[in-house]
């Protein structure tokens, strides 16, 4: 037996066993694993003891971290168990598959998007036998049978290849592979080879070494790194680049480690899976979870319940078919929570070295206490930290966390309370999944936010996030995003909504000398369908709802007005129309009504004459008492201290006051009273000081008048604060 | 005289006996088919055994075998949803009798789930085994077959709990006699309850231990829910012998297409979100609103199922809040069915209707 193949399911408990048994029956000289042979000086790690799995080698070109490949193993990968063999033999152990340099090469992309030929040909071989499982089909077919697996497989294997398609990147990877298969056939006798099961056939083909040199000509290398990174079980669910993915790690993992009862063994693991959650569940339970799902495997004709016999049991009797528990149940247990682990002297991730680079820039250093950092946005070095920490934020390390500054409405200052904590090194590998600089990941986790996003109100605050954090290539999808959901989005209270965060990122945004083109855009089209959506939306709300909407107008109107350039004038034209053409309703609620006419009135829209009739109406006789109340409440609003400074007003005001008859006085005042309550005292005296002396006084005749000259003197001085002429 | 709806065992009675012919598996005590048979009677073999069941086949399958764990079996689900349909043609398939039923209500009695007494006989002779009048329930017990408890959560609380003696020891003591009734083997108890019920009489937690419980939901597609709808139309128009009308699949198609929008609160192409209407819109509905259009047509119309037959029974199903569900269906009529050109003539009835 000089040379052996074992085809193998990636990530299959099944095979991993049978490997191992293999192996120490053979006893092979050298072992061959499908793997990037860079990653040959790594393997002496696998004796570590804290290299736990899940892990998975990460490649890298250091030059560009952004190209990156990740081979995960799980403690029931065959190539891990294989590895873990080799290294307590002392069998010398060579990755055999094509260099992960060579597909990083050249400008063609060596990794197709859709492989042509199935990813998972034992999975394809168990489904046309009619398993949902492809373990269970390994089980049932390969090992109850005690044939030679691995001869099978390969014969069955063969089968198929004749029938399928080839994959134009798997003849170049075998032709690798079998390049080395025959250099260390010249000094090893028993070899051993692990691979995935659809190579098989192609290693024992014949195919002369010129042919193979023939398709591996012209291949450049570049440089790579590799290291072995954490992997967790939900990565390895999710992950669908390397051979099969797996979706249920965690029972995989059950299955390669329990010895004996696999199924009872399984639902107490359920059944506490769910009293950590408090739901209750008894032994009782769990008996007849297993009656079930042992009747159920009977009822289907199975030698032993898998993992959709024991998953209804559960659904069925533990979790009373509530979504939820089940749902926990697969999350918890079927993916697993599992954190692998590496060596603390293991080099570190393309990502934590961009971060590490990053922060010597900006002169921030990690510290596990907690300390505040007061940032100037002016200044050049706090603007990279401030981008720094929003990006770290972005991708769920939150190593600065921003505090509400107490301190004005400085545009250019900002504060964080930094802490560097343990876990964030975790983080950093899952961020590392999405790209190999920080910037890189936090733009791709971005876009993803944005694609996943379901209201507008999630966009809304990406936009502020891509802005903040100053992530050019993330405003693009995340625009596209926002401008979709605006048109998805029927409510016109979730648009005024998203406005006002938009016109203050417009206005102040350039502070971090972003580009704003887009975002005007998108923003002046919001507006646009807020002024088509809000009419139909103001007529026969509730009190709480028009209160709602009052505040939305509130903040539109106040948005507008941000929005100061010549598209700027253009909206507020609109807006103010739309305004305009709401405040003549009769249908309109009495806070509304009053809300409208005051904005109109403070925006110039309303002479005093017309705003003093509006005022008579609610308080006539044919208007509701609450409706007239609603409509102080909403014209006078927020307005004690605009009272005292605003003369016009005032006048205007104490002219509709002076208007009501006696008679009707007493009826009013309770709702006079309801307005003027809700200012503060010292508003109220300083509006009643007003009144009674100030007027009395006459400003007119008797204060010092005004000098014009005098007072262009200070003008020159205010064009130079300003920065523009006056 | 006929019966208006013959029971399951009687209407499907040639299909029953011939899996019982064709059936080598073992069976359970006292079941008359294999759990496999059962599972085939019920959702059919694409040949002489009609499917009685469209759904998942796992269900099923769990509800089958729970029946042959003698655990009771609790089937959940929104109204519609084919819940009394599936415990009737268990009980038929397993027991050969479906008829062992209690409806459950707010004033279901202690008496209608254990026993109750022939007053005459008990004022004239005293308690005795010829005064006692058995629940279906006591019934199934003694014969060893399947009994079934409708809408179980509409059930008072203590009622409900006399289930637990007889789910757990399967025995019912009547201490007037001092005797008690065991259950033979091949009894067990299909209750059914309704989701939208959930909070009303919940079960308390002995009792749901004693249950495994299965839900069964509303049909996963379009095509799915038609071929359920046309199946139980053309089944119910030969049992009520409406005039033969020509079922129009279209006109079938734009009801459930109607029906699963606005249950689903999203269009078929999922770009327009729709508000959903009070009412449960199941498929049971669906089918109603069809065999109910077929009436229409054939008496009144001109035998041929048109749009304005059907959009009658439809704003029917649809608004059962005048208020609430009228707005959601103008809204519904003006955004999603007017804009589709080959809807017209049933934008034109709805709006009529």
């Amino acid at each position: 037996m000089p040379e052996r193949l074992y085809g193998i399911r990636h990530h299959g408990p099944g095979s991993a066993r049978a490997v191992v048994e293999e192996l120490s029956r053979q006893q092979p000289t050298v072992l061959l694993i499908e793997g990037p042979p860079e990653a040959d000086d790594l393997v002496r790690w696998v004796a570590s003891s804290s290299l736990e799995p899940p892990v998975a080698l990460l490649g890298y070109a250091p030059d560009d971290p952004r190209q990156a490949a990740f081979w995960p193993f799980a403690v029931f990968s065959p190539e891990w168990q294989a590895l873990k063999w080799a290294v307590s033999a002392g069998v010398p152990v060579r990755f055999f598959d094509l260099p992960f340099a060579y597909r990083l090469s050249g400008d063609h992309s060596d990794i197709p998007d859709e492989p042509r030929r199935p990813v998972d040909p034992i999975g394809e071989l168990a489904a046309a036998a009619g398993y949902d499982d492809p373990e269970r089909w390994w089980e049932d077919v390969v090992e109850h049978r005690g044939m030679p697996a691995f001869e099978a497989i390969g014969e069955a294997m063969t089968a198929i290849r004749e029938d399928s398609p080839e994959d134009p990147d798997d003849l170049v990877r075998e032709a690798y592979m079998r390049t080395v298969l025959r250099e260390v056939r010249k000094t090893h006798d028993e070899i051993a080879v692990v691979c995935g099961a659809w190579h098989v056939p192609a290693l024992t083909r014949k195919v002369t070494q010129k042919d193979d040199a023939e398709l591996l000509k012209g291949r450049k290398k570049a440089k790579v790194a590799f290291t072995w990174v954490p992997w967790t079980y939900g990565r390895l669910a999710s992950w669908s680049g390397y051979g099969a993915g797996v979706r249920s790690p965690g029972w995989y993992h059950h299955l390669f480690t329990s010895a004996d009862e696999v199924v009872p063994r399984w639902l107490v693991d359920a059944a506490g899976v769910l009293r950590a959650e408090g739901v209750p569940t008894s032994s009782a339970h769990i008996i007849e979870a297993t009656r079930l799902a042992e009747t159920l495997a009977t009822l289907r004709g199975r030698p032993l319940a898998g993992l959709a016999e024991v998953t209804e049991a559960a659904e069925a009797v533990m979790c009373d078919a509530e979504p939820l528990r089940v749902e926990l149940i697969n999350k918890r247990l079927v993916v697993g929570e599992r954190l692998g682990g590496v060596p603390d002297e293991m080099p570190a991730l393309p990502l934590a070295k961009d971060l590490a680079a990053q922060q010597r820039a900006v002169r921030l250093k990690p510290e596990a206490l907690e300390r505040a950092l007061d940032l100037d946005l002016r200044k050049e070095t706090d603007l990279k930290r401030s981008r720094l920490l929003h990006r770290l934020r972005t991708i769920d390390v939150p190593w600065g966390e921003p505090v509400a500054s107490g301190r004005g409405a400085g545009t250019f200052r900002e504060e964080w309370k930094l802490r560097w904590q343990p876990e964030f090194a975790v983080r950093l590998v899952e961020g590392s999944m999405l790209g190999t600089t920080v910037a890189a990941a936090a733009t791709a986790k971005l876009t993803r936010a944005a694609d996943d996003a379901e209201t507008l109100a999630d966009v809304t605050g990406l936009v502020e996030t891509c802005l903040l954090a100053d992530l050019t290539d993330a405003y693009g999808p995340v625009l596209a995003a926002l401008d979709v959901r605006a048109a998805l989005d029927a409510d016109v209270g979730h648009l005024m909504a998203a406005i006002p965060a938009l016109a203050r990122t417009l206005r102040y945004g350039d502070v971090r000398k972003t580009d704003m083109a887009g975002l005007a855009a998108v923003t002046a089209s919001l507006l646009f369908r807020v002024c088509a959506g809000l009419p139909s939306a103001v007529g026969s709300i509730s009190d709480e709802a028009a209160k709602v909407l009052r505040d939305r107008i509130d903040g539109v109107h106040a948005a507008v007005g941000l929005l100061a350039d010549e598209a700027g004038d253009d909206l507020r034209e609109r807006w103010l129309a739309t305004l305009v053409s709401l405040a003549g309703r009769d249908d309109l609620h009495g806070l509304l009504a009053g809300r409208l006419t005051r904005l109109l009135l403070d925006a110039g829209r309303l002479d005093a004459g017309e705003a003093r009739r509006r005022m008579r109406l609610p308080l006539t006789v044919g208007t509701p008492p609450a409706h007239g109340a609603a409509w102080v409440e909403g014209f006078l609003a927020g307005g004690g201290l605009l009272l005292v400074h605003d003369d016009a007003l005032l006048d205007l005001l104490d002219g509709w006051l002076a208007d009501i008859p006696a008679g009707s006085f007493d009826e009013i005042l309770p709702l006079l009273r309801r307005t003027f309550g809700a200012f503060e005292a010292g508003e109220r005296r300083a509006i009643g000081e007003k009144i009674a002396g100030g007027r009395a006084a006459g400003p007119e005749t008797g204060g010092l008048g005004f000098d014009g000259s005098r007072a262009d003197l200070v003008l020159p001085t205010l064009s130079a604060l300003l920065g523009r002429e006056l | 005289m006929t019966a208006l709806r013959p029971h399951a065992e009687n209407q499907y009675s040639e299909e029953l006996a011939q899996l019982a012919r064709d059936d080598d598996r073992p069976r359970p005590p006292g079941w008359r088919l294999s759990p496999q048979a059962v599972v085939t009677y019920l959702l059919g073999d694409g040949a002489k055994v009609t499917p009685k069941y469209v759904g998942p086949r796992r269900l099923v399958e769990v509800a089958v075998a729970t029946l042959a764990t003698d655990r009771a079996l609790l089937l959940l689900g929104v109204p519609g949803t084919a819940k009394t349909w599936v415990s009737e043609h268990l009980a038929a398939a397993i027991s050969g009798d479906s008829t062992l039923l209690v409806q459950g209500t707010a004033g279901t009695a202690e008496e209608a789930i254990r026993y109750g007494w022939n007053y005459a006989r008990l004022l004239a002779e005293g308690p005795s085994e010829a005064a006692l009048v058995e629940s279906p329930i006591m019934r199934a017990m003694r014969t060893g077959t399947i009994a079934r408890l409708e809408e179980l959560t509409r059930v008072p609380s203590d009622v409900q709990d006399a289930l637990i003696t007889i789910l757990s020891e399967k025995t019912l003591p009547v201490p007037e006699l001092n005797t008690e009734v065991q259950a033979q083997r091949g009894f067990n108890l299909i209750a059914t309850a309704n989701d939208r019920d959930r909070g009303v009489n919940e079960l308390s937690s002995a009792l749901r231990r004693r249950f495994n419980t299965v839900v069964l939901p509303v049909p996963a597609s379009a095509d799915e829910e038609v071929e359920i709808v046309a199946r139980r139309v053309a089944q119910l128009g030969s049992s009520l012998e409406l005039p033969a009308v020509p079922t129009a699949i279209e006109e079938i198609r734009r009801v459930v297409t109607v029906f699963r929008e606005l249950r689903g609160g999203l269009t078929e192409d999922g770009r327009t979100k729709l508000k959903s209407p009070t009412g449960t819109l199941s498929t049971a509905e669906a089918i109603s609103v069809i065999t109910n259009g077929m009436a229409l047509a054939a008496h009144f119309g001109d035998g041929t199922l048109h749009a304005s037959d059907v959009a009658a029974g439809i704003v029917g199903a649809v608004v059962k809040d005048p208020v609430s569900d009228g707005v959601v269906w103008r809204e519904y009529l003006e955004t999603v069915v007017r804009e589709r050109p080959d809807w017209i003539d049933f934008y034109r009835a709805a709006r009529d209707a």
